[in-house]
């Protein structure tokens, strides 16, 4: 770790340090995002907003479906197009739209100056290039770098992820690492160009516990030395509980609470991040009888969003739910949620 | 990988002596007498004498055994002596019944017009495949692909015997353009004669390289389309990396496994010849020279034909399979 490209992205993290004022590194506003398909649209992101600080983790939670990945995605477009559509918003990254930048411009960006880890590191490498190679493609792209140059700092990034014996596992190929491992590659190949930020989308939910663990370890670390803003996409709320400075709720396609992790936890406004809390088993006192589960089903996103969409299982809910949807209201400067109960209150 | 090929070349030892075996038994099956083209006015006698120097008269199995006898021994000697000029007493050659002439030498002689005219239209039906198969799965339901569909629909399904005389009517009856007959003999000296030799190709070669072109092209759109859905595209685009790339390095690579094999495995047919085609076009290729034997009953010559192409066959397969293990890290033997 004593190589220039690492010590600059350090010293980026003491511009973050809690003196500096954080600054807004990405911002999406009003985003939405359409599938056309066969049988009809979906739609699969409506209006997201969120802003993301410099420094700063901002996890996504959401059950499958909710449209956490799409979300993402639609940001560096990388959603196959069509059927996909961004129906409108913008993202705003270093002063641009990213959204109205061209291929050419984008480019540049993914990889670049934001780094993408997928869901299933078993398929998200290339089986027929070998690992090195796969690592030193973005270096070689986006830093200009020669061979040797990329050679070298591949090996670091291994190390920096915790790949024991690097150099020679640079030649190996992806089937010959454990998924772990693989996942450890596809870290390395999002931080190689010293990303402003790091989008992980679920990122262990496709490997074991320990290994689970392991790699939330690294992210935690990889974020103390390099200092770049993070968004975690997961399912799982007792993931984020630990990580996270903010957290983003999503349900149907919409983020529906939107909170510092303190009060979400602390208190849940939205009924369904309450029941996505109370479906957390508990680690002390009495065990439940069995896992719980929010009952009902996920929403039909056929259509745009008339009504609350998870109004048809909230215990809550009453007629004006059925008929609108709520907008995001402010609970306090701290959390937002987006339930018609935090009307009176805003 | 080296012990695992040469494991596979003992393994075809048994599998070819079987497949001669029972192509022996087919041919000796089907009712023909190699002395039936003879002239009517040779007496019976004659035609007996004649059969037993062929050897007809004696049992199957000695046949069998003296064919392949030729084949293990006289012939390697006799080229061994060819070559190197050696001095091995080499016993009988393997003698065709029509010409009574070595089978070998009519075969070296019309290997190179089956390679010229059908190994071309291999290559080139291969290289009109390659940007079709890429850009039809790129490119998915465009005008583009749908043209290529259409195109491998027409190369599946109009055999060569049909396409053959139709490019024949049109380009050599109605417009002249180009010799309906391919000469054998002619010998390229200089441009003019290039010309000349480029032009009795066209025909023939097109006529082949479309069903090439059809079947490579629908393979390589398949493996693509497939390619193109897998995560590590989303990955390799998330890098930043241009479309070419993107296309021409991580899908192709991965997508070219499977066709190369293919292409692999249809390589004996080109020493097959293209039996139609070389008919239609009178080019006396090795494919032609194959249905002449059956039709006059000249076993030596199709037993021998016949052997080669099964070990050209059994051969491909095995590099077919040794280049998988090559193009694919995951795959290995042993
Ligand atoms: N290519 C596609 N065509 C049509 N609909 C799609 C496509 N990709 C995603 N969707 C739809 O978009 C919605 C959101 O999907 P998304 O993958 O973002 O969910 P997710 O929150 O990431 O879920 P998970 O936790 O399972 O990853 C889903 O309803 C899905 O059916
Ligand atoms: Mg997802």
């Amino acid at each position: 770790m004593t190589s220039t490209s690492i010590e600059r992205a350090t010293s980026i993290s003491d511009d973050n340090s809690p003196s500096a004022a954080p600054q807004t590194v990405l911002e999406v506003a009003g985003l939405q995002t359409v599938f056309h398909t066969q049988d009809g649209d979906v739609h699969a992101v409506n209006d997201v907003s969120f802003t993301l600080e410099s420094g700063e983790l901002l996890g996504i939670v959401g059950e499958s479906g909710s449209g956490k990945s799409v979300t993402m995605m639609s940001l560096l477009k990388l959603l196959p197009m069509p059927p996909a559509e961004i129906v409108a918003g913008k993202v705003m990254f270093d002063g641009r739209d990213l959204l109205q930048l061209d291929l050419e411009q984008l480019r540049d960006v993914r990889g670049g100056d934001i780094g993408f880890i997928f869901q299933d590191p078993m398929t998200s490498l290339n089986p027929v290039f070998t690992v090195g190679f796969q690592i030193m493609e973005p270096l070689r792209v986006h830093m200009k770098l020669n061979k040797k140059q990329a050679r070298e700092r591949a090996i670091e990034l291994l190390e920096l992820v915790g790949i024991p014996s690097a150099a020679d596992r640079l030649r190996d190929f992806p089937h010959q690492f454990s998924g772990g491992m693989r996942q450890r590659v596809m870290i390395a190949i999002a931080l190689a160009c010293d990303p402003k930020v790091l989008i992980a989308d679920e990122p262990t939910t496709a490997l074991d516990v320990t290994v689970q663990a392991q790699i939330i370890e690294i992210v935690k670390d990889l974020r103390q030395k390099l200092g770049m803003a993070i968004v975690w996409i997961t399912h799982d709320l007792g993931v984020v509980a630990g990580i996270a400075d903010r957290v983003a709720v999503m349900y149907g396609g919409q983020i529906v609470e939107y909170a510092d992790v303190a009060h979400l936890y602390d208190d849940p406004r939205h009924p369904y991040t309450r029941a996505l809390l109370q479906t957390l088993p508990r680690q002390e006192g009495e065990r439940e009888a069995r896992l719980v589960s929010i009952p009902g089903q996920a929403p039909n996103l056929k259509g745009a969003l008339t009504s609350c969409p998870f109004a048809p299982r909230c215990s809550q809910a009453h007629d004006k739910c059925l008929q609108q949807n709520p907008p995001l209201f402010d609970v306090n400067d701290q959390q937002k949620s987006a339930c018609w109960l935090e009307e009176a209150n805003d | 990988m080296l012990n695992y090929t040469i494991r596979r070349l003992f393994l075809a030892i048994p599998t070819l002596l079987f497949i001669s075996l029972v192509i022996f038994f087919l041919v000796k099956l089907s009712p023909s007498d190699p002395t039936a083209n003879l002239p009517l006015t040779i007496p019976p006698e004659v035609r007996e004498k004649i059969r037993e120097s062929l050897g007809v008269n004696q049992p199957l199995f000695v046949q069998f055994g003296l064919w392949l006898k030729q084949l293990m021994i006289s012939e390697p000697l006799y080229w061994s002596n060819q070559i190197f000029g050696t001095n091995f007493d080499i016993g009988q050659r393997i003698i065709s019944y029509q010409t009574r002439s070595p089978v070998m030498d009519i075969v070296i002689q019309r290997m190179p017009q089956t390679l010229t005219v059908v190994g071309t239209s291999y290559l080139v039906g291969i290289l009109i495949a390659l940007p079709i198969g890429i850009i039809s799965a790129y490119r998915q339901y465009s005008f583009f692909d749908q043209a290529g569909t259409f195109v491998s629909m027409i190369g599946f399904s109009v055999p060569p015997f049909f396409s053959g005389v139709l490019v024949i009517v049109i380009f050599s009856v109605q417009l002249g353009w180009l010799p309906s007959i391919y000469d054998t003999t002619h010998v390229v000296t200089d441009w003019d004669s290039f010309v000349v030799q480029f032009k009795q190709m066209i025909m023939p070669v097109m006529v082949l390289a479309l069903q090439t072109t059809a079947q490579i092209s629908r393979f390589l759109r398949a493996s693509m389309l497939d390619n193109l859905n897998q995560d590590y595209v989303r990955t390799a685009r998330a890098k930043g990396l241009s479309e070419k790339v993107v296309v021409l390095v991580h899908v192709l690579r991965n997508s070219l496994i499977p066709v190369i094999t293919v292409i692999a495995l249809g390589v004996p047919a080109i020493f097959g010849g293209a039996i139609i085609t070389e008919q239609v076009f009178k080019v006396n290729g090795l494919g032609q020279l194959l249905i002449i034997s059956i039709q006059a009953g000249d076993v030596p010559t199709v037993q021998t034909l016949t052997f080669m192409f099964a070990v050209l066959i059994v051969l491909f397969n095995l590099v077919a399979d040794v280049l998988y293990g090559l193009l694919d890290p995951r795959i290995r033997y042993d």
